[in-house]
């Protein structure tokens, strides 16, 4: 998980070295110069507002309160007042929507879940909740603190205008007539087409990025459901707690030993709450995840799209240029409608032919332009794609890992106090 | 006073013989001994091989001679009443153990027995060891017969006798482990209580081969007896406020012991869920780490540590339904012969009352003596009266041990299950934070 805006310049530093030390493998990116190394963001907090919707309906929504200063400012130990402003979450999504049509070759970080899913039953599904609300806040600062600390799309202009215009800033990401692109995007991925050459690497990761949705979906389902039934284990126990009251009335030498464990059975239920509330933490990492996991399959497909619509031209031109041998040469390799006409209703005069061939010359023309554009466009895409899915790759492995280790220090947490409240129960019980 | 030093109350966990620590100097300090005694107090003068205060006779416990004895056992009890409740483990020269089950055979049933192993110093006995094999009617019938000669006393209960056939496999290994320990514990509880442990009849069920002989005779005669409890019919006048009390606490304890047996119940429903979850839980984690490179090792680990958490988990609940529940319904039968034995004081007290008020009204009337009868009952309520206080006391005082023992026993449980897992935790830890480290340095290299 991406730390906290304060302590990031200690990790841009990090990657840094690293894009010095793999240059070779970052030819498309220019060296480390992060938004993030100039600016400290964070989303400090969120509220309430109600306003009318688009459909002049009165609605209640919360806000988030984006905060930056300058990293210049700060290096200089002074401490200038942040610039700040409110944004609602349907405009980090426009804001993510846009990176994705403008660098689909980009792996572009996840945004915190739209509703709360994998709730067990403790947990409210309510977007209002203010637990979820702040939740959501974090996510929205980690979301933000990802998209400034990447080497590529960081330098964005919009995103720029994102943290530092709060009005206006959605007509200008409208005029990049972005929107477009994104329904023909949408249009595109949702389409079956067969490719004949896919890379294969981009096939392996699309593999992965499949299990990966399907291994963090799973634990994240059994998780809640693991998080539902210790929930009960829990809160039973604190049944204990009043039986050994009433029953510490009863007796005389056994009362005060009871009593007490009894006092400590309600605090054992009670633990479970800070318990779980701490694990959502690491839940919201695996989410995290499993929405970067479709990010990347949306990389992988939008290679299979420029793959295919390169062959595609390539083979309209090989098409194109046949006829063009055909026509010259009066030699009919292929049917054709033409040819048969020819057959049936006599050969075409001259000029004719002389128009259609200057025709197809220029389509010729045309058509290997559009091959060079799409070898290109395919060229292009695959780098590009194959350096961000490695950073991503990098990334992910170092991300998860400390969320084991730091799901196993919770674990460890959990069953060290466990042991204390046994162990002051078993104090009580011996008393009595 | 003396205290019983923890006494090896242990429901779980039965010593072999060889383990048994051997009763030291025994015969020099039998203060609770002798003052069970009745009449004489001069063992020598008694019975060689069986003596005791009362003497055997299914037919009328309360016989002149023995409550003549019991009289003195009175006196005695005032003086050293407190003694008299606590066997501490110096002076404790009867140890009886039930382990060793083993099924039997026949061509008419199948059976278990169990071993019943004895070591004393006592002079009652012929010698110092013995090793016999009793089946669950032996100890009914040693049970029967010792309600039927100390009625006054408090009878240790024994576990349920039937068992629906369908429901519950007799001889499945936790179910006859369960019952084994319950027995160890009936013995036990005999073997500690100074009266009780010098009745005859203890004496040829620790020592006697073959029991069958006395059994037939049990059998024809156990009707009689119980009938003969019930009878009387008699109305208690006024109940005196101490087992007043009694009763009252009996019936609040009942209770709470019923709660508890719910929760616990409770608890192990909602563990062995967790449990079930929990281990699908840790096969996400390795079928993840299938489709990984990097974090292979770590999420194996992760699923290592839950299917150790998982294996534990499994231990505590076993425990819970094989050590805990049992001894926690084993306590409900000995509310309820503690109950009885209370029904049976007041019984006999308005056996008294009534016969008290008869004779009083023909003593108007003709001036005759207290008819010794009376004077019987008198005995007798007085008796009992004194003995159920002791068995109360020491009821009472079993009880907390018990229930100590029982409730320290569940804390360790958790503790140890927690104890597991943070150790698993903690390895993993390590084996992750390494390979970071050991990353680290290879990039800044």
């Amino acid at each position: 998980m991406a730390e906290d805006g304060k302590e990031e310049s200690l990790a841009t530093d990090d990657e840094s070295e690293h894009t010095a030390a793999d240059s070779l493998n970052y030819t498309m990116v220019e060296e480390g110069s992060t938004l993030l190394r100039r600016m400290e963001i964070c989303v400090a907090e969120a509220e309430k507002r109600t306003g009318k919707n688009s459909v002049n309906m009165q609605e209640t929504y919360s806000v988030y309160l984006i905060e930056t200063r300058p990293m210049d400012a700060l290096a200089e130990g002074r401490n200038p007042a942040p610039d700040s402003l409110w944004r609602r979450y349907s405009e980090f999504e426009l804001l993510r929507n846009y990176l994705i049509v403008t660098y689909p070759y980009i792996v572009v970080p996840p945004l915190p879940e739209k509703r709360a899913e994998f709730v067990w039953h403790k947990l409210s599904a309510d977007n209002m909740d203010p637990d979820f609300v702040e939740r959501r806040r974090v996510g929205l600062e980690n979301f933000l603190l990802r998209v400034a600390s990447h080497p590529v799309i960081s330098n964005d202009k919009i995103l720029y205008h994102f943290l530092t215009e709060e009005h206006g800033w959605k007509e200008v990401v409208y005029e990049t007539g972005f929107q477009a692109k994104a329904d023909s995007r949408l249009r595109a991925l949702s389409a079956t087409f067969r490719v004949r050459n896919p890379d294969k690497r981009f096939m392996d990761m699309k593999q992965y990025s499949d299990e990966l949705q399907s291994h963090t979906s799973q634990l994240l389902r059994a998780r809640a459901r693991v998080a539902d039934r210790l929930y009960g284990v829990y809160k039973v126990h604190g049944n204990y707690g009043r039986v050994f009251s009433e029953w510490s009335a009863m007796e005389k030498e056994m009362g005060d030993g009871l009593q007490s464990a009894g006092h400590h059975m309600d605090a054992y239920a009670a633990s479970i709450d800070d318990i779980l509330e701490e694990e959502e933490h690491y839940a919201d990492q695996m989410k995290e995840y499993l929405s970067y996991a479709e990010a990347l399959r949306a990389v992988c497909r939008k290679h299979e799209l420029t793959q295919c619509e390169l062959e595609m031209a390539s083979q309209d031109l090989i098409s194109k240029k046949q006829q063009r041998e055909e026509l010259a040469t009066g030699i009919v390799r292929t049917f054709s409608f033409k040819g048969m006409t020819n057959k049936l209703f006599g050969q075409e005069a001259p000029e004719q032919r002389e128009a259609r061939l200057k025709l197809l010359e220029e389509m010729i023309v045309e058509g290997e332009e559009t091959v060079k554009e799409k070898t290109l466009e395919c060229q292009e895409h695959v780098e590009r794609g194959l350096v961000d899915m490695q950073r991503f790759k990098e990334q992910k492995d170092k991300d998860l890992r400390e969320a084991l280790i730091n799901y196993a220090v919770m674990q460890i947490s959990m069953c060290k106090k466990g042991i204390q409240v046994w162990s002051n129960a078993k104090e009580c019980f011996l008393k009595m | 006073m003396s205290v019983g030093a923890p006494r090896g109350l242990a429901s779980s966990g039965q010593k072999p013989i060889a383990e048994i620590l051997h009763p030291l100097s025994a015969a020099e300090e039998p203060l609770s001994v002798t003052v069970s005694r009745g009449g004489g107090g001069d063992k020598s003068t008694q019975d060689s091989g069986l003596t005791n205060g009362t003497p055997v006779d299914p037919s009328s416990p309360a016989s002149t001679s023995s409550l003549f004895n019991r009289l003195q056992l009175d006196d005695d009890l005032e003086a050293d009443d407190v003694r008299h409740l606590y066997v501490s483990t110096e002076t404790r020269d009867l140890f009886v153990t039930v382990d060793d089950p083993k099924k039997h055979v026949s061509t008419m049933e199948t059976y278990i027995t169990y071993r019943v192993s004895t070591k004393t110093t006592r002079i009652e006995f012929d010698l110092p060891e013995y090793c016999v094999r009793r089946r669950y009617q032996d100890f009914d019938w040693l049970r029967i017969k010792l309600e039927d000669s100390q009625p006054t006393h408090l009878i240790p209960p024994l576990p349920e006798k039937f068992v629906m056939k369908g429901v519950v496999d007799r001889f499945s290994e936790e179910f006859v482990e369960t019952r084994m320990k319950a027995l160890d514990k009936f013995m036990k509880r005999v073997a500690d209580h100074p009266v009780l442990s010098f009745n005859p009849h203890l004496n040829a069920f620790l020592s006697t081969k073959d029991l069958n002989k006395r059994q037939a005779l049990a059998l024809l005669t156990k009707v009689g007896e119980s009938v003969k409890h019930v009878a009387g019919g008699y109305k208690l006048r006024a109940r005196p406020a101490e087992f007043c009390a009694m009763g009252e606490y009996l019936d609040a304890f009942t209770q709470k012991l019923g709660t508890i047996d719910r929760i616990a119940q409770r608890i192990l429903k909602e563990q062995s869920e967790y449990l079930t979850e929990l281990r699908e839980y840790g096969t996400v984690y390795s079928s993840w780490a299938g489709s990984e490179e990097e974090l292979q090792r770590p999420l194996e680990g992760v699923a290592g540590c839950v299917s150790t958490c998982c294996s534990s988990l499994e231990d505590q609940c076993d425990n819970m339904s094989q050590d805990f529940l049992p001894v926690l319904r084993e306590y409900v039968l000995y509310i309820e012969s503690m109950k009885n034995v209370l029904r049976k004081r007041d019984q006999s007290q308005a056996e008294y009352e009534g016969r008290l008020e008869a004779a009083i009204l023909r003593k108007q009337e003709d001036r005759t003596p207290m008819p010794l009868e009376v004077e019987k009952c008198q005995d007798k309520v007085e008796c009992f009266n004194a003995d159920l206080k002791a068995d109360w006391e020491r009821w009472q005082s079993n009880k907390r041990q018990d229930f100590k023992q029982l409730l320290t026993g569940m804390a360790d449980k958790n503790i140890n299950h927690y104890e597991k897992s943070q150790a698993a935790w903690e390895s993993l830890i390590t084996v992750l934070q390494d390979k970071q480290t050991e990353d680290k340095t290879s990039k800044t290299n």
